[in-house]
């Protein structure tokens, strides 16, 4: 005879409810490690997907992701006469906010190298890859938006030509793809007022430089739109990415571009240990924190829930005590129930979040390693949190029988 | 050693505190119950009648004197000469006034996890707790919960498992006091029945004055004294 489940059975109600909350808490301990674990597959999904060996950045910046980073175009070029080299690709990343139908509209745009990258290795859920350099967009579905669907980005109206899945930023920002003259043209973008006000300044500038004065000629180049004035650098890109060729040595073309005084070169070990120690790092500290201290709170409102259900049996374990139980039946009455408890509530935990984590903001990865995990800890805490019950139980007198 | 005797005591005295707040509760009591005999000890409230109960119990020991059941020492002052909590499984039922069963067990529970804490299986635990409801006549109850019996029906539940392991001893302390005469009645002579066919010696604790006919001998107590025994034919007259 199964004392804990006939407890159980006869407090069927409050037990239900008292596990049901237990259950609710579990999961919240559990979705923090799944938004822990989403972060850093966020972080490094990016540097996995695009499927570069090597990151060429601006000299002693940690960019693109960890930080700004501008280097000029033609390092691709350079970058391709480095011998070893297989693909050199153009690559820009920023982060825009703008409104959509009325609501704000976060977003990573990230620049593909077109004609070499139309998007093709994006995981694509519908739609298809770029077609053409201009105006065209392929999204991330948390983004919300749809096939066909036009956005204006600066001056330019983009269509939504595929949506992919699970592509989100370090901050959990859904992504777009554009190419890179789009991307530079959305980050660029500046109102035609300021262009006004930007050419109007530079011809005032210019009448007090001896060089405008000696050659009017050269006013009238003022006039002409940033990109074609020749004195002014092309926009810059975040990044240039490196794919090396079969059976070159990595370490040897990492040292060679090195070696430029403007850059900085990063492996993708290096990359991902950059976004994960800097960027992951102190948000994985954080949830770490509140996992800890949700597991504590669990654990003590598990304690008290033992602990009084233990209290409202008192009268029947001195009874079993008077009758003759041995110590051991006492101790597996409290014991079973505070694992059932655990057990049910790490079960509903888990039910109750598989239907909810998927309408949390950022993205929930429960890994089996994590899920395993908790269930030792819920396990350990289970027994743990019996111990004062038990403490209890084992206090009671049989004589306390008697007393009615 | 006297085999015949389900329970003897030897100059039970007990002893709360010391000094000043010393309080002798019981004093120098000696008994005698053999088997299949029914006593009853009467007496006031606070003359030690519980103290007696749960010293020969097994519950609260003695400061000094001895408890032998079935002729075995068990208790020599406040030393226990065995393990306590299996001789009371195996030798001692009890039945009070009130609370006497576990809430969240039906019935039948409540007699048969006597068994099983005895070492019954499942099923010899079932069929011998099954008998003893049909004896005790609650058979028809057996799957109801506690909350569900009327105060007469939980009385012969709980004498039920008291007589679960065939215990040589039953202690009752005020079974009847819940009851109505007619029940209390009931109860008292099921104790005597159970008594002579179970040939268990059974203690009685009681304030009611309509059912000494029903037993052998009649103790009073007072101060933590108890008197010599009577014939409850006397002592009725």
């Amino acid at each position: 005879m199964n004392l804990a489940a006939k407890d159980i059975q006869h407090n069927l109600g409050r037990f239900a409810l008292t596990v049901f909350g237990i259950g609710m808490l579990l999961m919240i301990v559990m979705g923090m490690g799944g938004i822990y674990r989403g972060l850093v597959e966020d972080a490094t999904l990016l540097v996995e997907r695009i499927g570069a060996d090597l990151w060429v950045v601006q000299r002693d910046t940690r960019g693109p992701f960890a930080e700004v980073s501008r280097v000029p175009k033609t390092l691709v070029y350079r970058v391709l006469a480095v011998p070893g080299v297989e693909s050199a690709r153009e690559f820009v990343f920023h982060t825009i906010q703008r409104e959509q139908n009325g609501k704000p509209l976060r977003m990573s745009v990230l620049g593909l190298s077109w004609p070499l990258d139309k998007g093709e290795w994006l995981p694509l859920v519908a739609g298809r890859p770029l077609a053409q350099n201009h105006y065209e967009m392929i999204a991330d579905k948390t983004l919300g938006l749809r096939p066909h669907e036009q956005i204006k980005l600066g001056k330019e109206t983009y269509t939504v030509v595929g949506i992919t899945g699970g592509m989100a930023s370090t901050a959990g920002d859904g992504m777009i793809f554009v190419t890179v003259w789009d991307s530079q043209a959305i980050q660029f973008d500046t109102p035609n007022e300021a262009i006004r006000l930007e050419r109007a300044a530079r011809e005032h500038r210019s009448e007090a430089t001896d060089l405008f004065l000696s050659q009017p000629v050269l006013t009238e180049q003022l006039s002409r739109p940033v990109a074609e004035l020749p004195a002014v650098a092309s926009p810059e890109l975040s990044a240039v990415v490196v794919r090396v060729a079969p059976g070159a040595d990595m370490d040897a073309v990492a040292a060679a571009i090195s070696t430029w005084s403007d850059v900085s070169v990063f492996t993708k070990a290096g990359q991902e240990d950059l976004l994960l120690k800097g960027m992951v790092d102190k948000s994985r500290r954080q949830l770490g924190m509140f996992r800890a201290l949700l597991t504590i709170i669990a654990a003590v409102i598990m304690a008290l829930i033992l602990y009084t259900l233990t209290l409202d049996k008192l009268h029947s374990i001195a009874l079993l005590k008077l009758i003759g139980a041995p110590n051991r039946v006492i101790l597996g009455l409290i014991l079973q129930q505070a694992i059932v408890l655990g057990g049910v509530g790490y079960g509903i935990a888990f039910l109750v979040g598989q239907k909810l984590f998927p309408y949390f903001p950022r993205r929930v990865v429960l890994t089996s390693e994590d899920l395993l995990r908790l269930a030792a800890i819920v396990l350990g805490i289970s027994v743990l949190s019996s111990l004062l019950g038990i403490w209890r139980a084992m206090r009671v007198e049989p004589n306390e029988a008697l007393m009615g | 050693m006297n085999e015949h005797l389900a329970i003897e005591t030897r100059g039970l005295t007990k002893v709360y505190g010391s000094g000043n707040t010393e309080v002798v509760a019981m004093r120098d009591a000696t008994v005698a119950v053999r088997r299949g005999e029914v006593i009853a000890l009467l007496g006031p409230s606070g003359a030690g009648k519980s103290t007696f109960l749960t010293a020969v119990g097994l519950i609260n020991p003695p400061t000094s004197g001895q408890v032998l059941i079935s002729g075995v020492l068990v208790l020599d002052g406040p030393i226990a000469l065995v393990h306590l909590r299996s001789f009371r499984r195996k030798h001692i039922g009890y039945v009070f006034q009130k609370s006497n069963l576990i809430p969240f067990l039906s019935a039948r529970e409540n007699v048969q996890i006597a068994l099983q804490l005895d070492g019954a299986s499942p099923r010899r635990a079932r069929r011998r707790t099954l008998e003893l409801l049909e004896e005790l006549g609650v058979a028809d109850r057996a799957e109801n919960g506690t909350s569900m019996l009327s105060g007469g029906e939980q009385q012969r539940v709980a004498i039920a498992r008291a007589l679960a392991n065939d215990p040589s001893v039953i202690l009752a302390d005020e079974p009847t006091a819940a009851l109505d005469s007619h029940r209390g009645r009931q109860v008292m002579e099921l104790f005597r029945r159970v008594a002579h066919e179970h040939g268990a010696g059974v203690i009685v604790v009681t304030h009611d004055q309509r059912t000494l006919e029903v037993f052998d001998t009649i103790y009073e107590m007072e101060d933590g004294a108890i008197t010599n025994g009577i014939h409850s034919q006397e002592a009725v007259r």
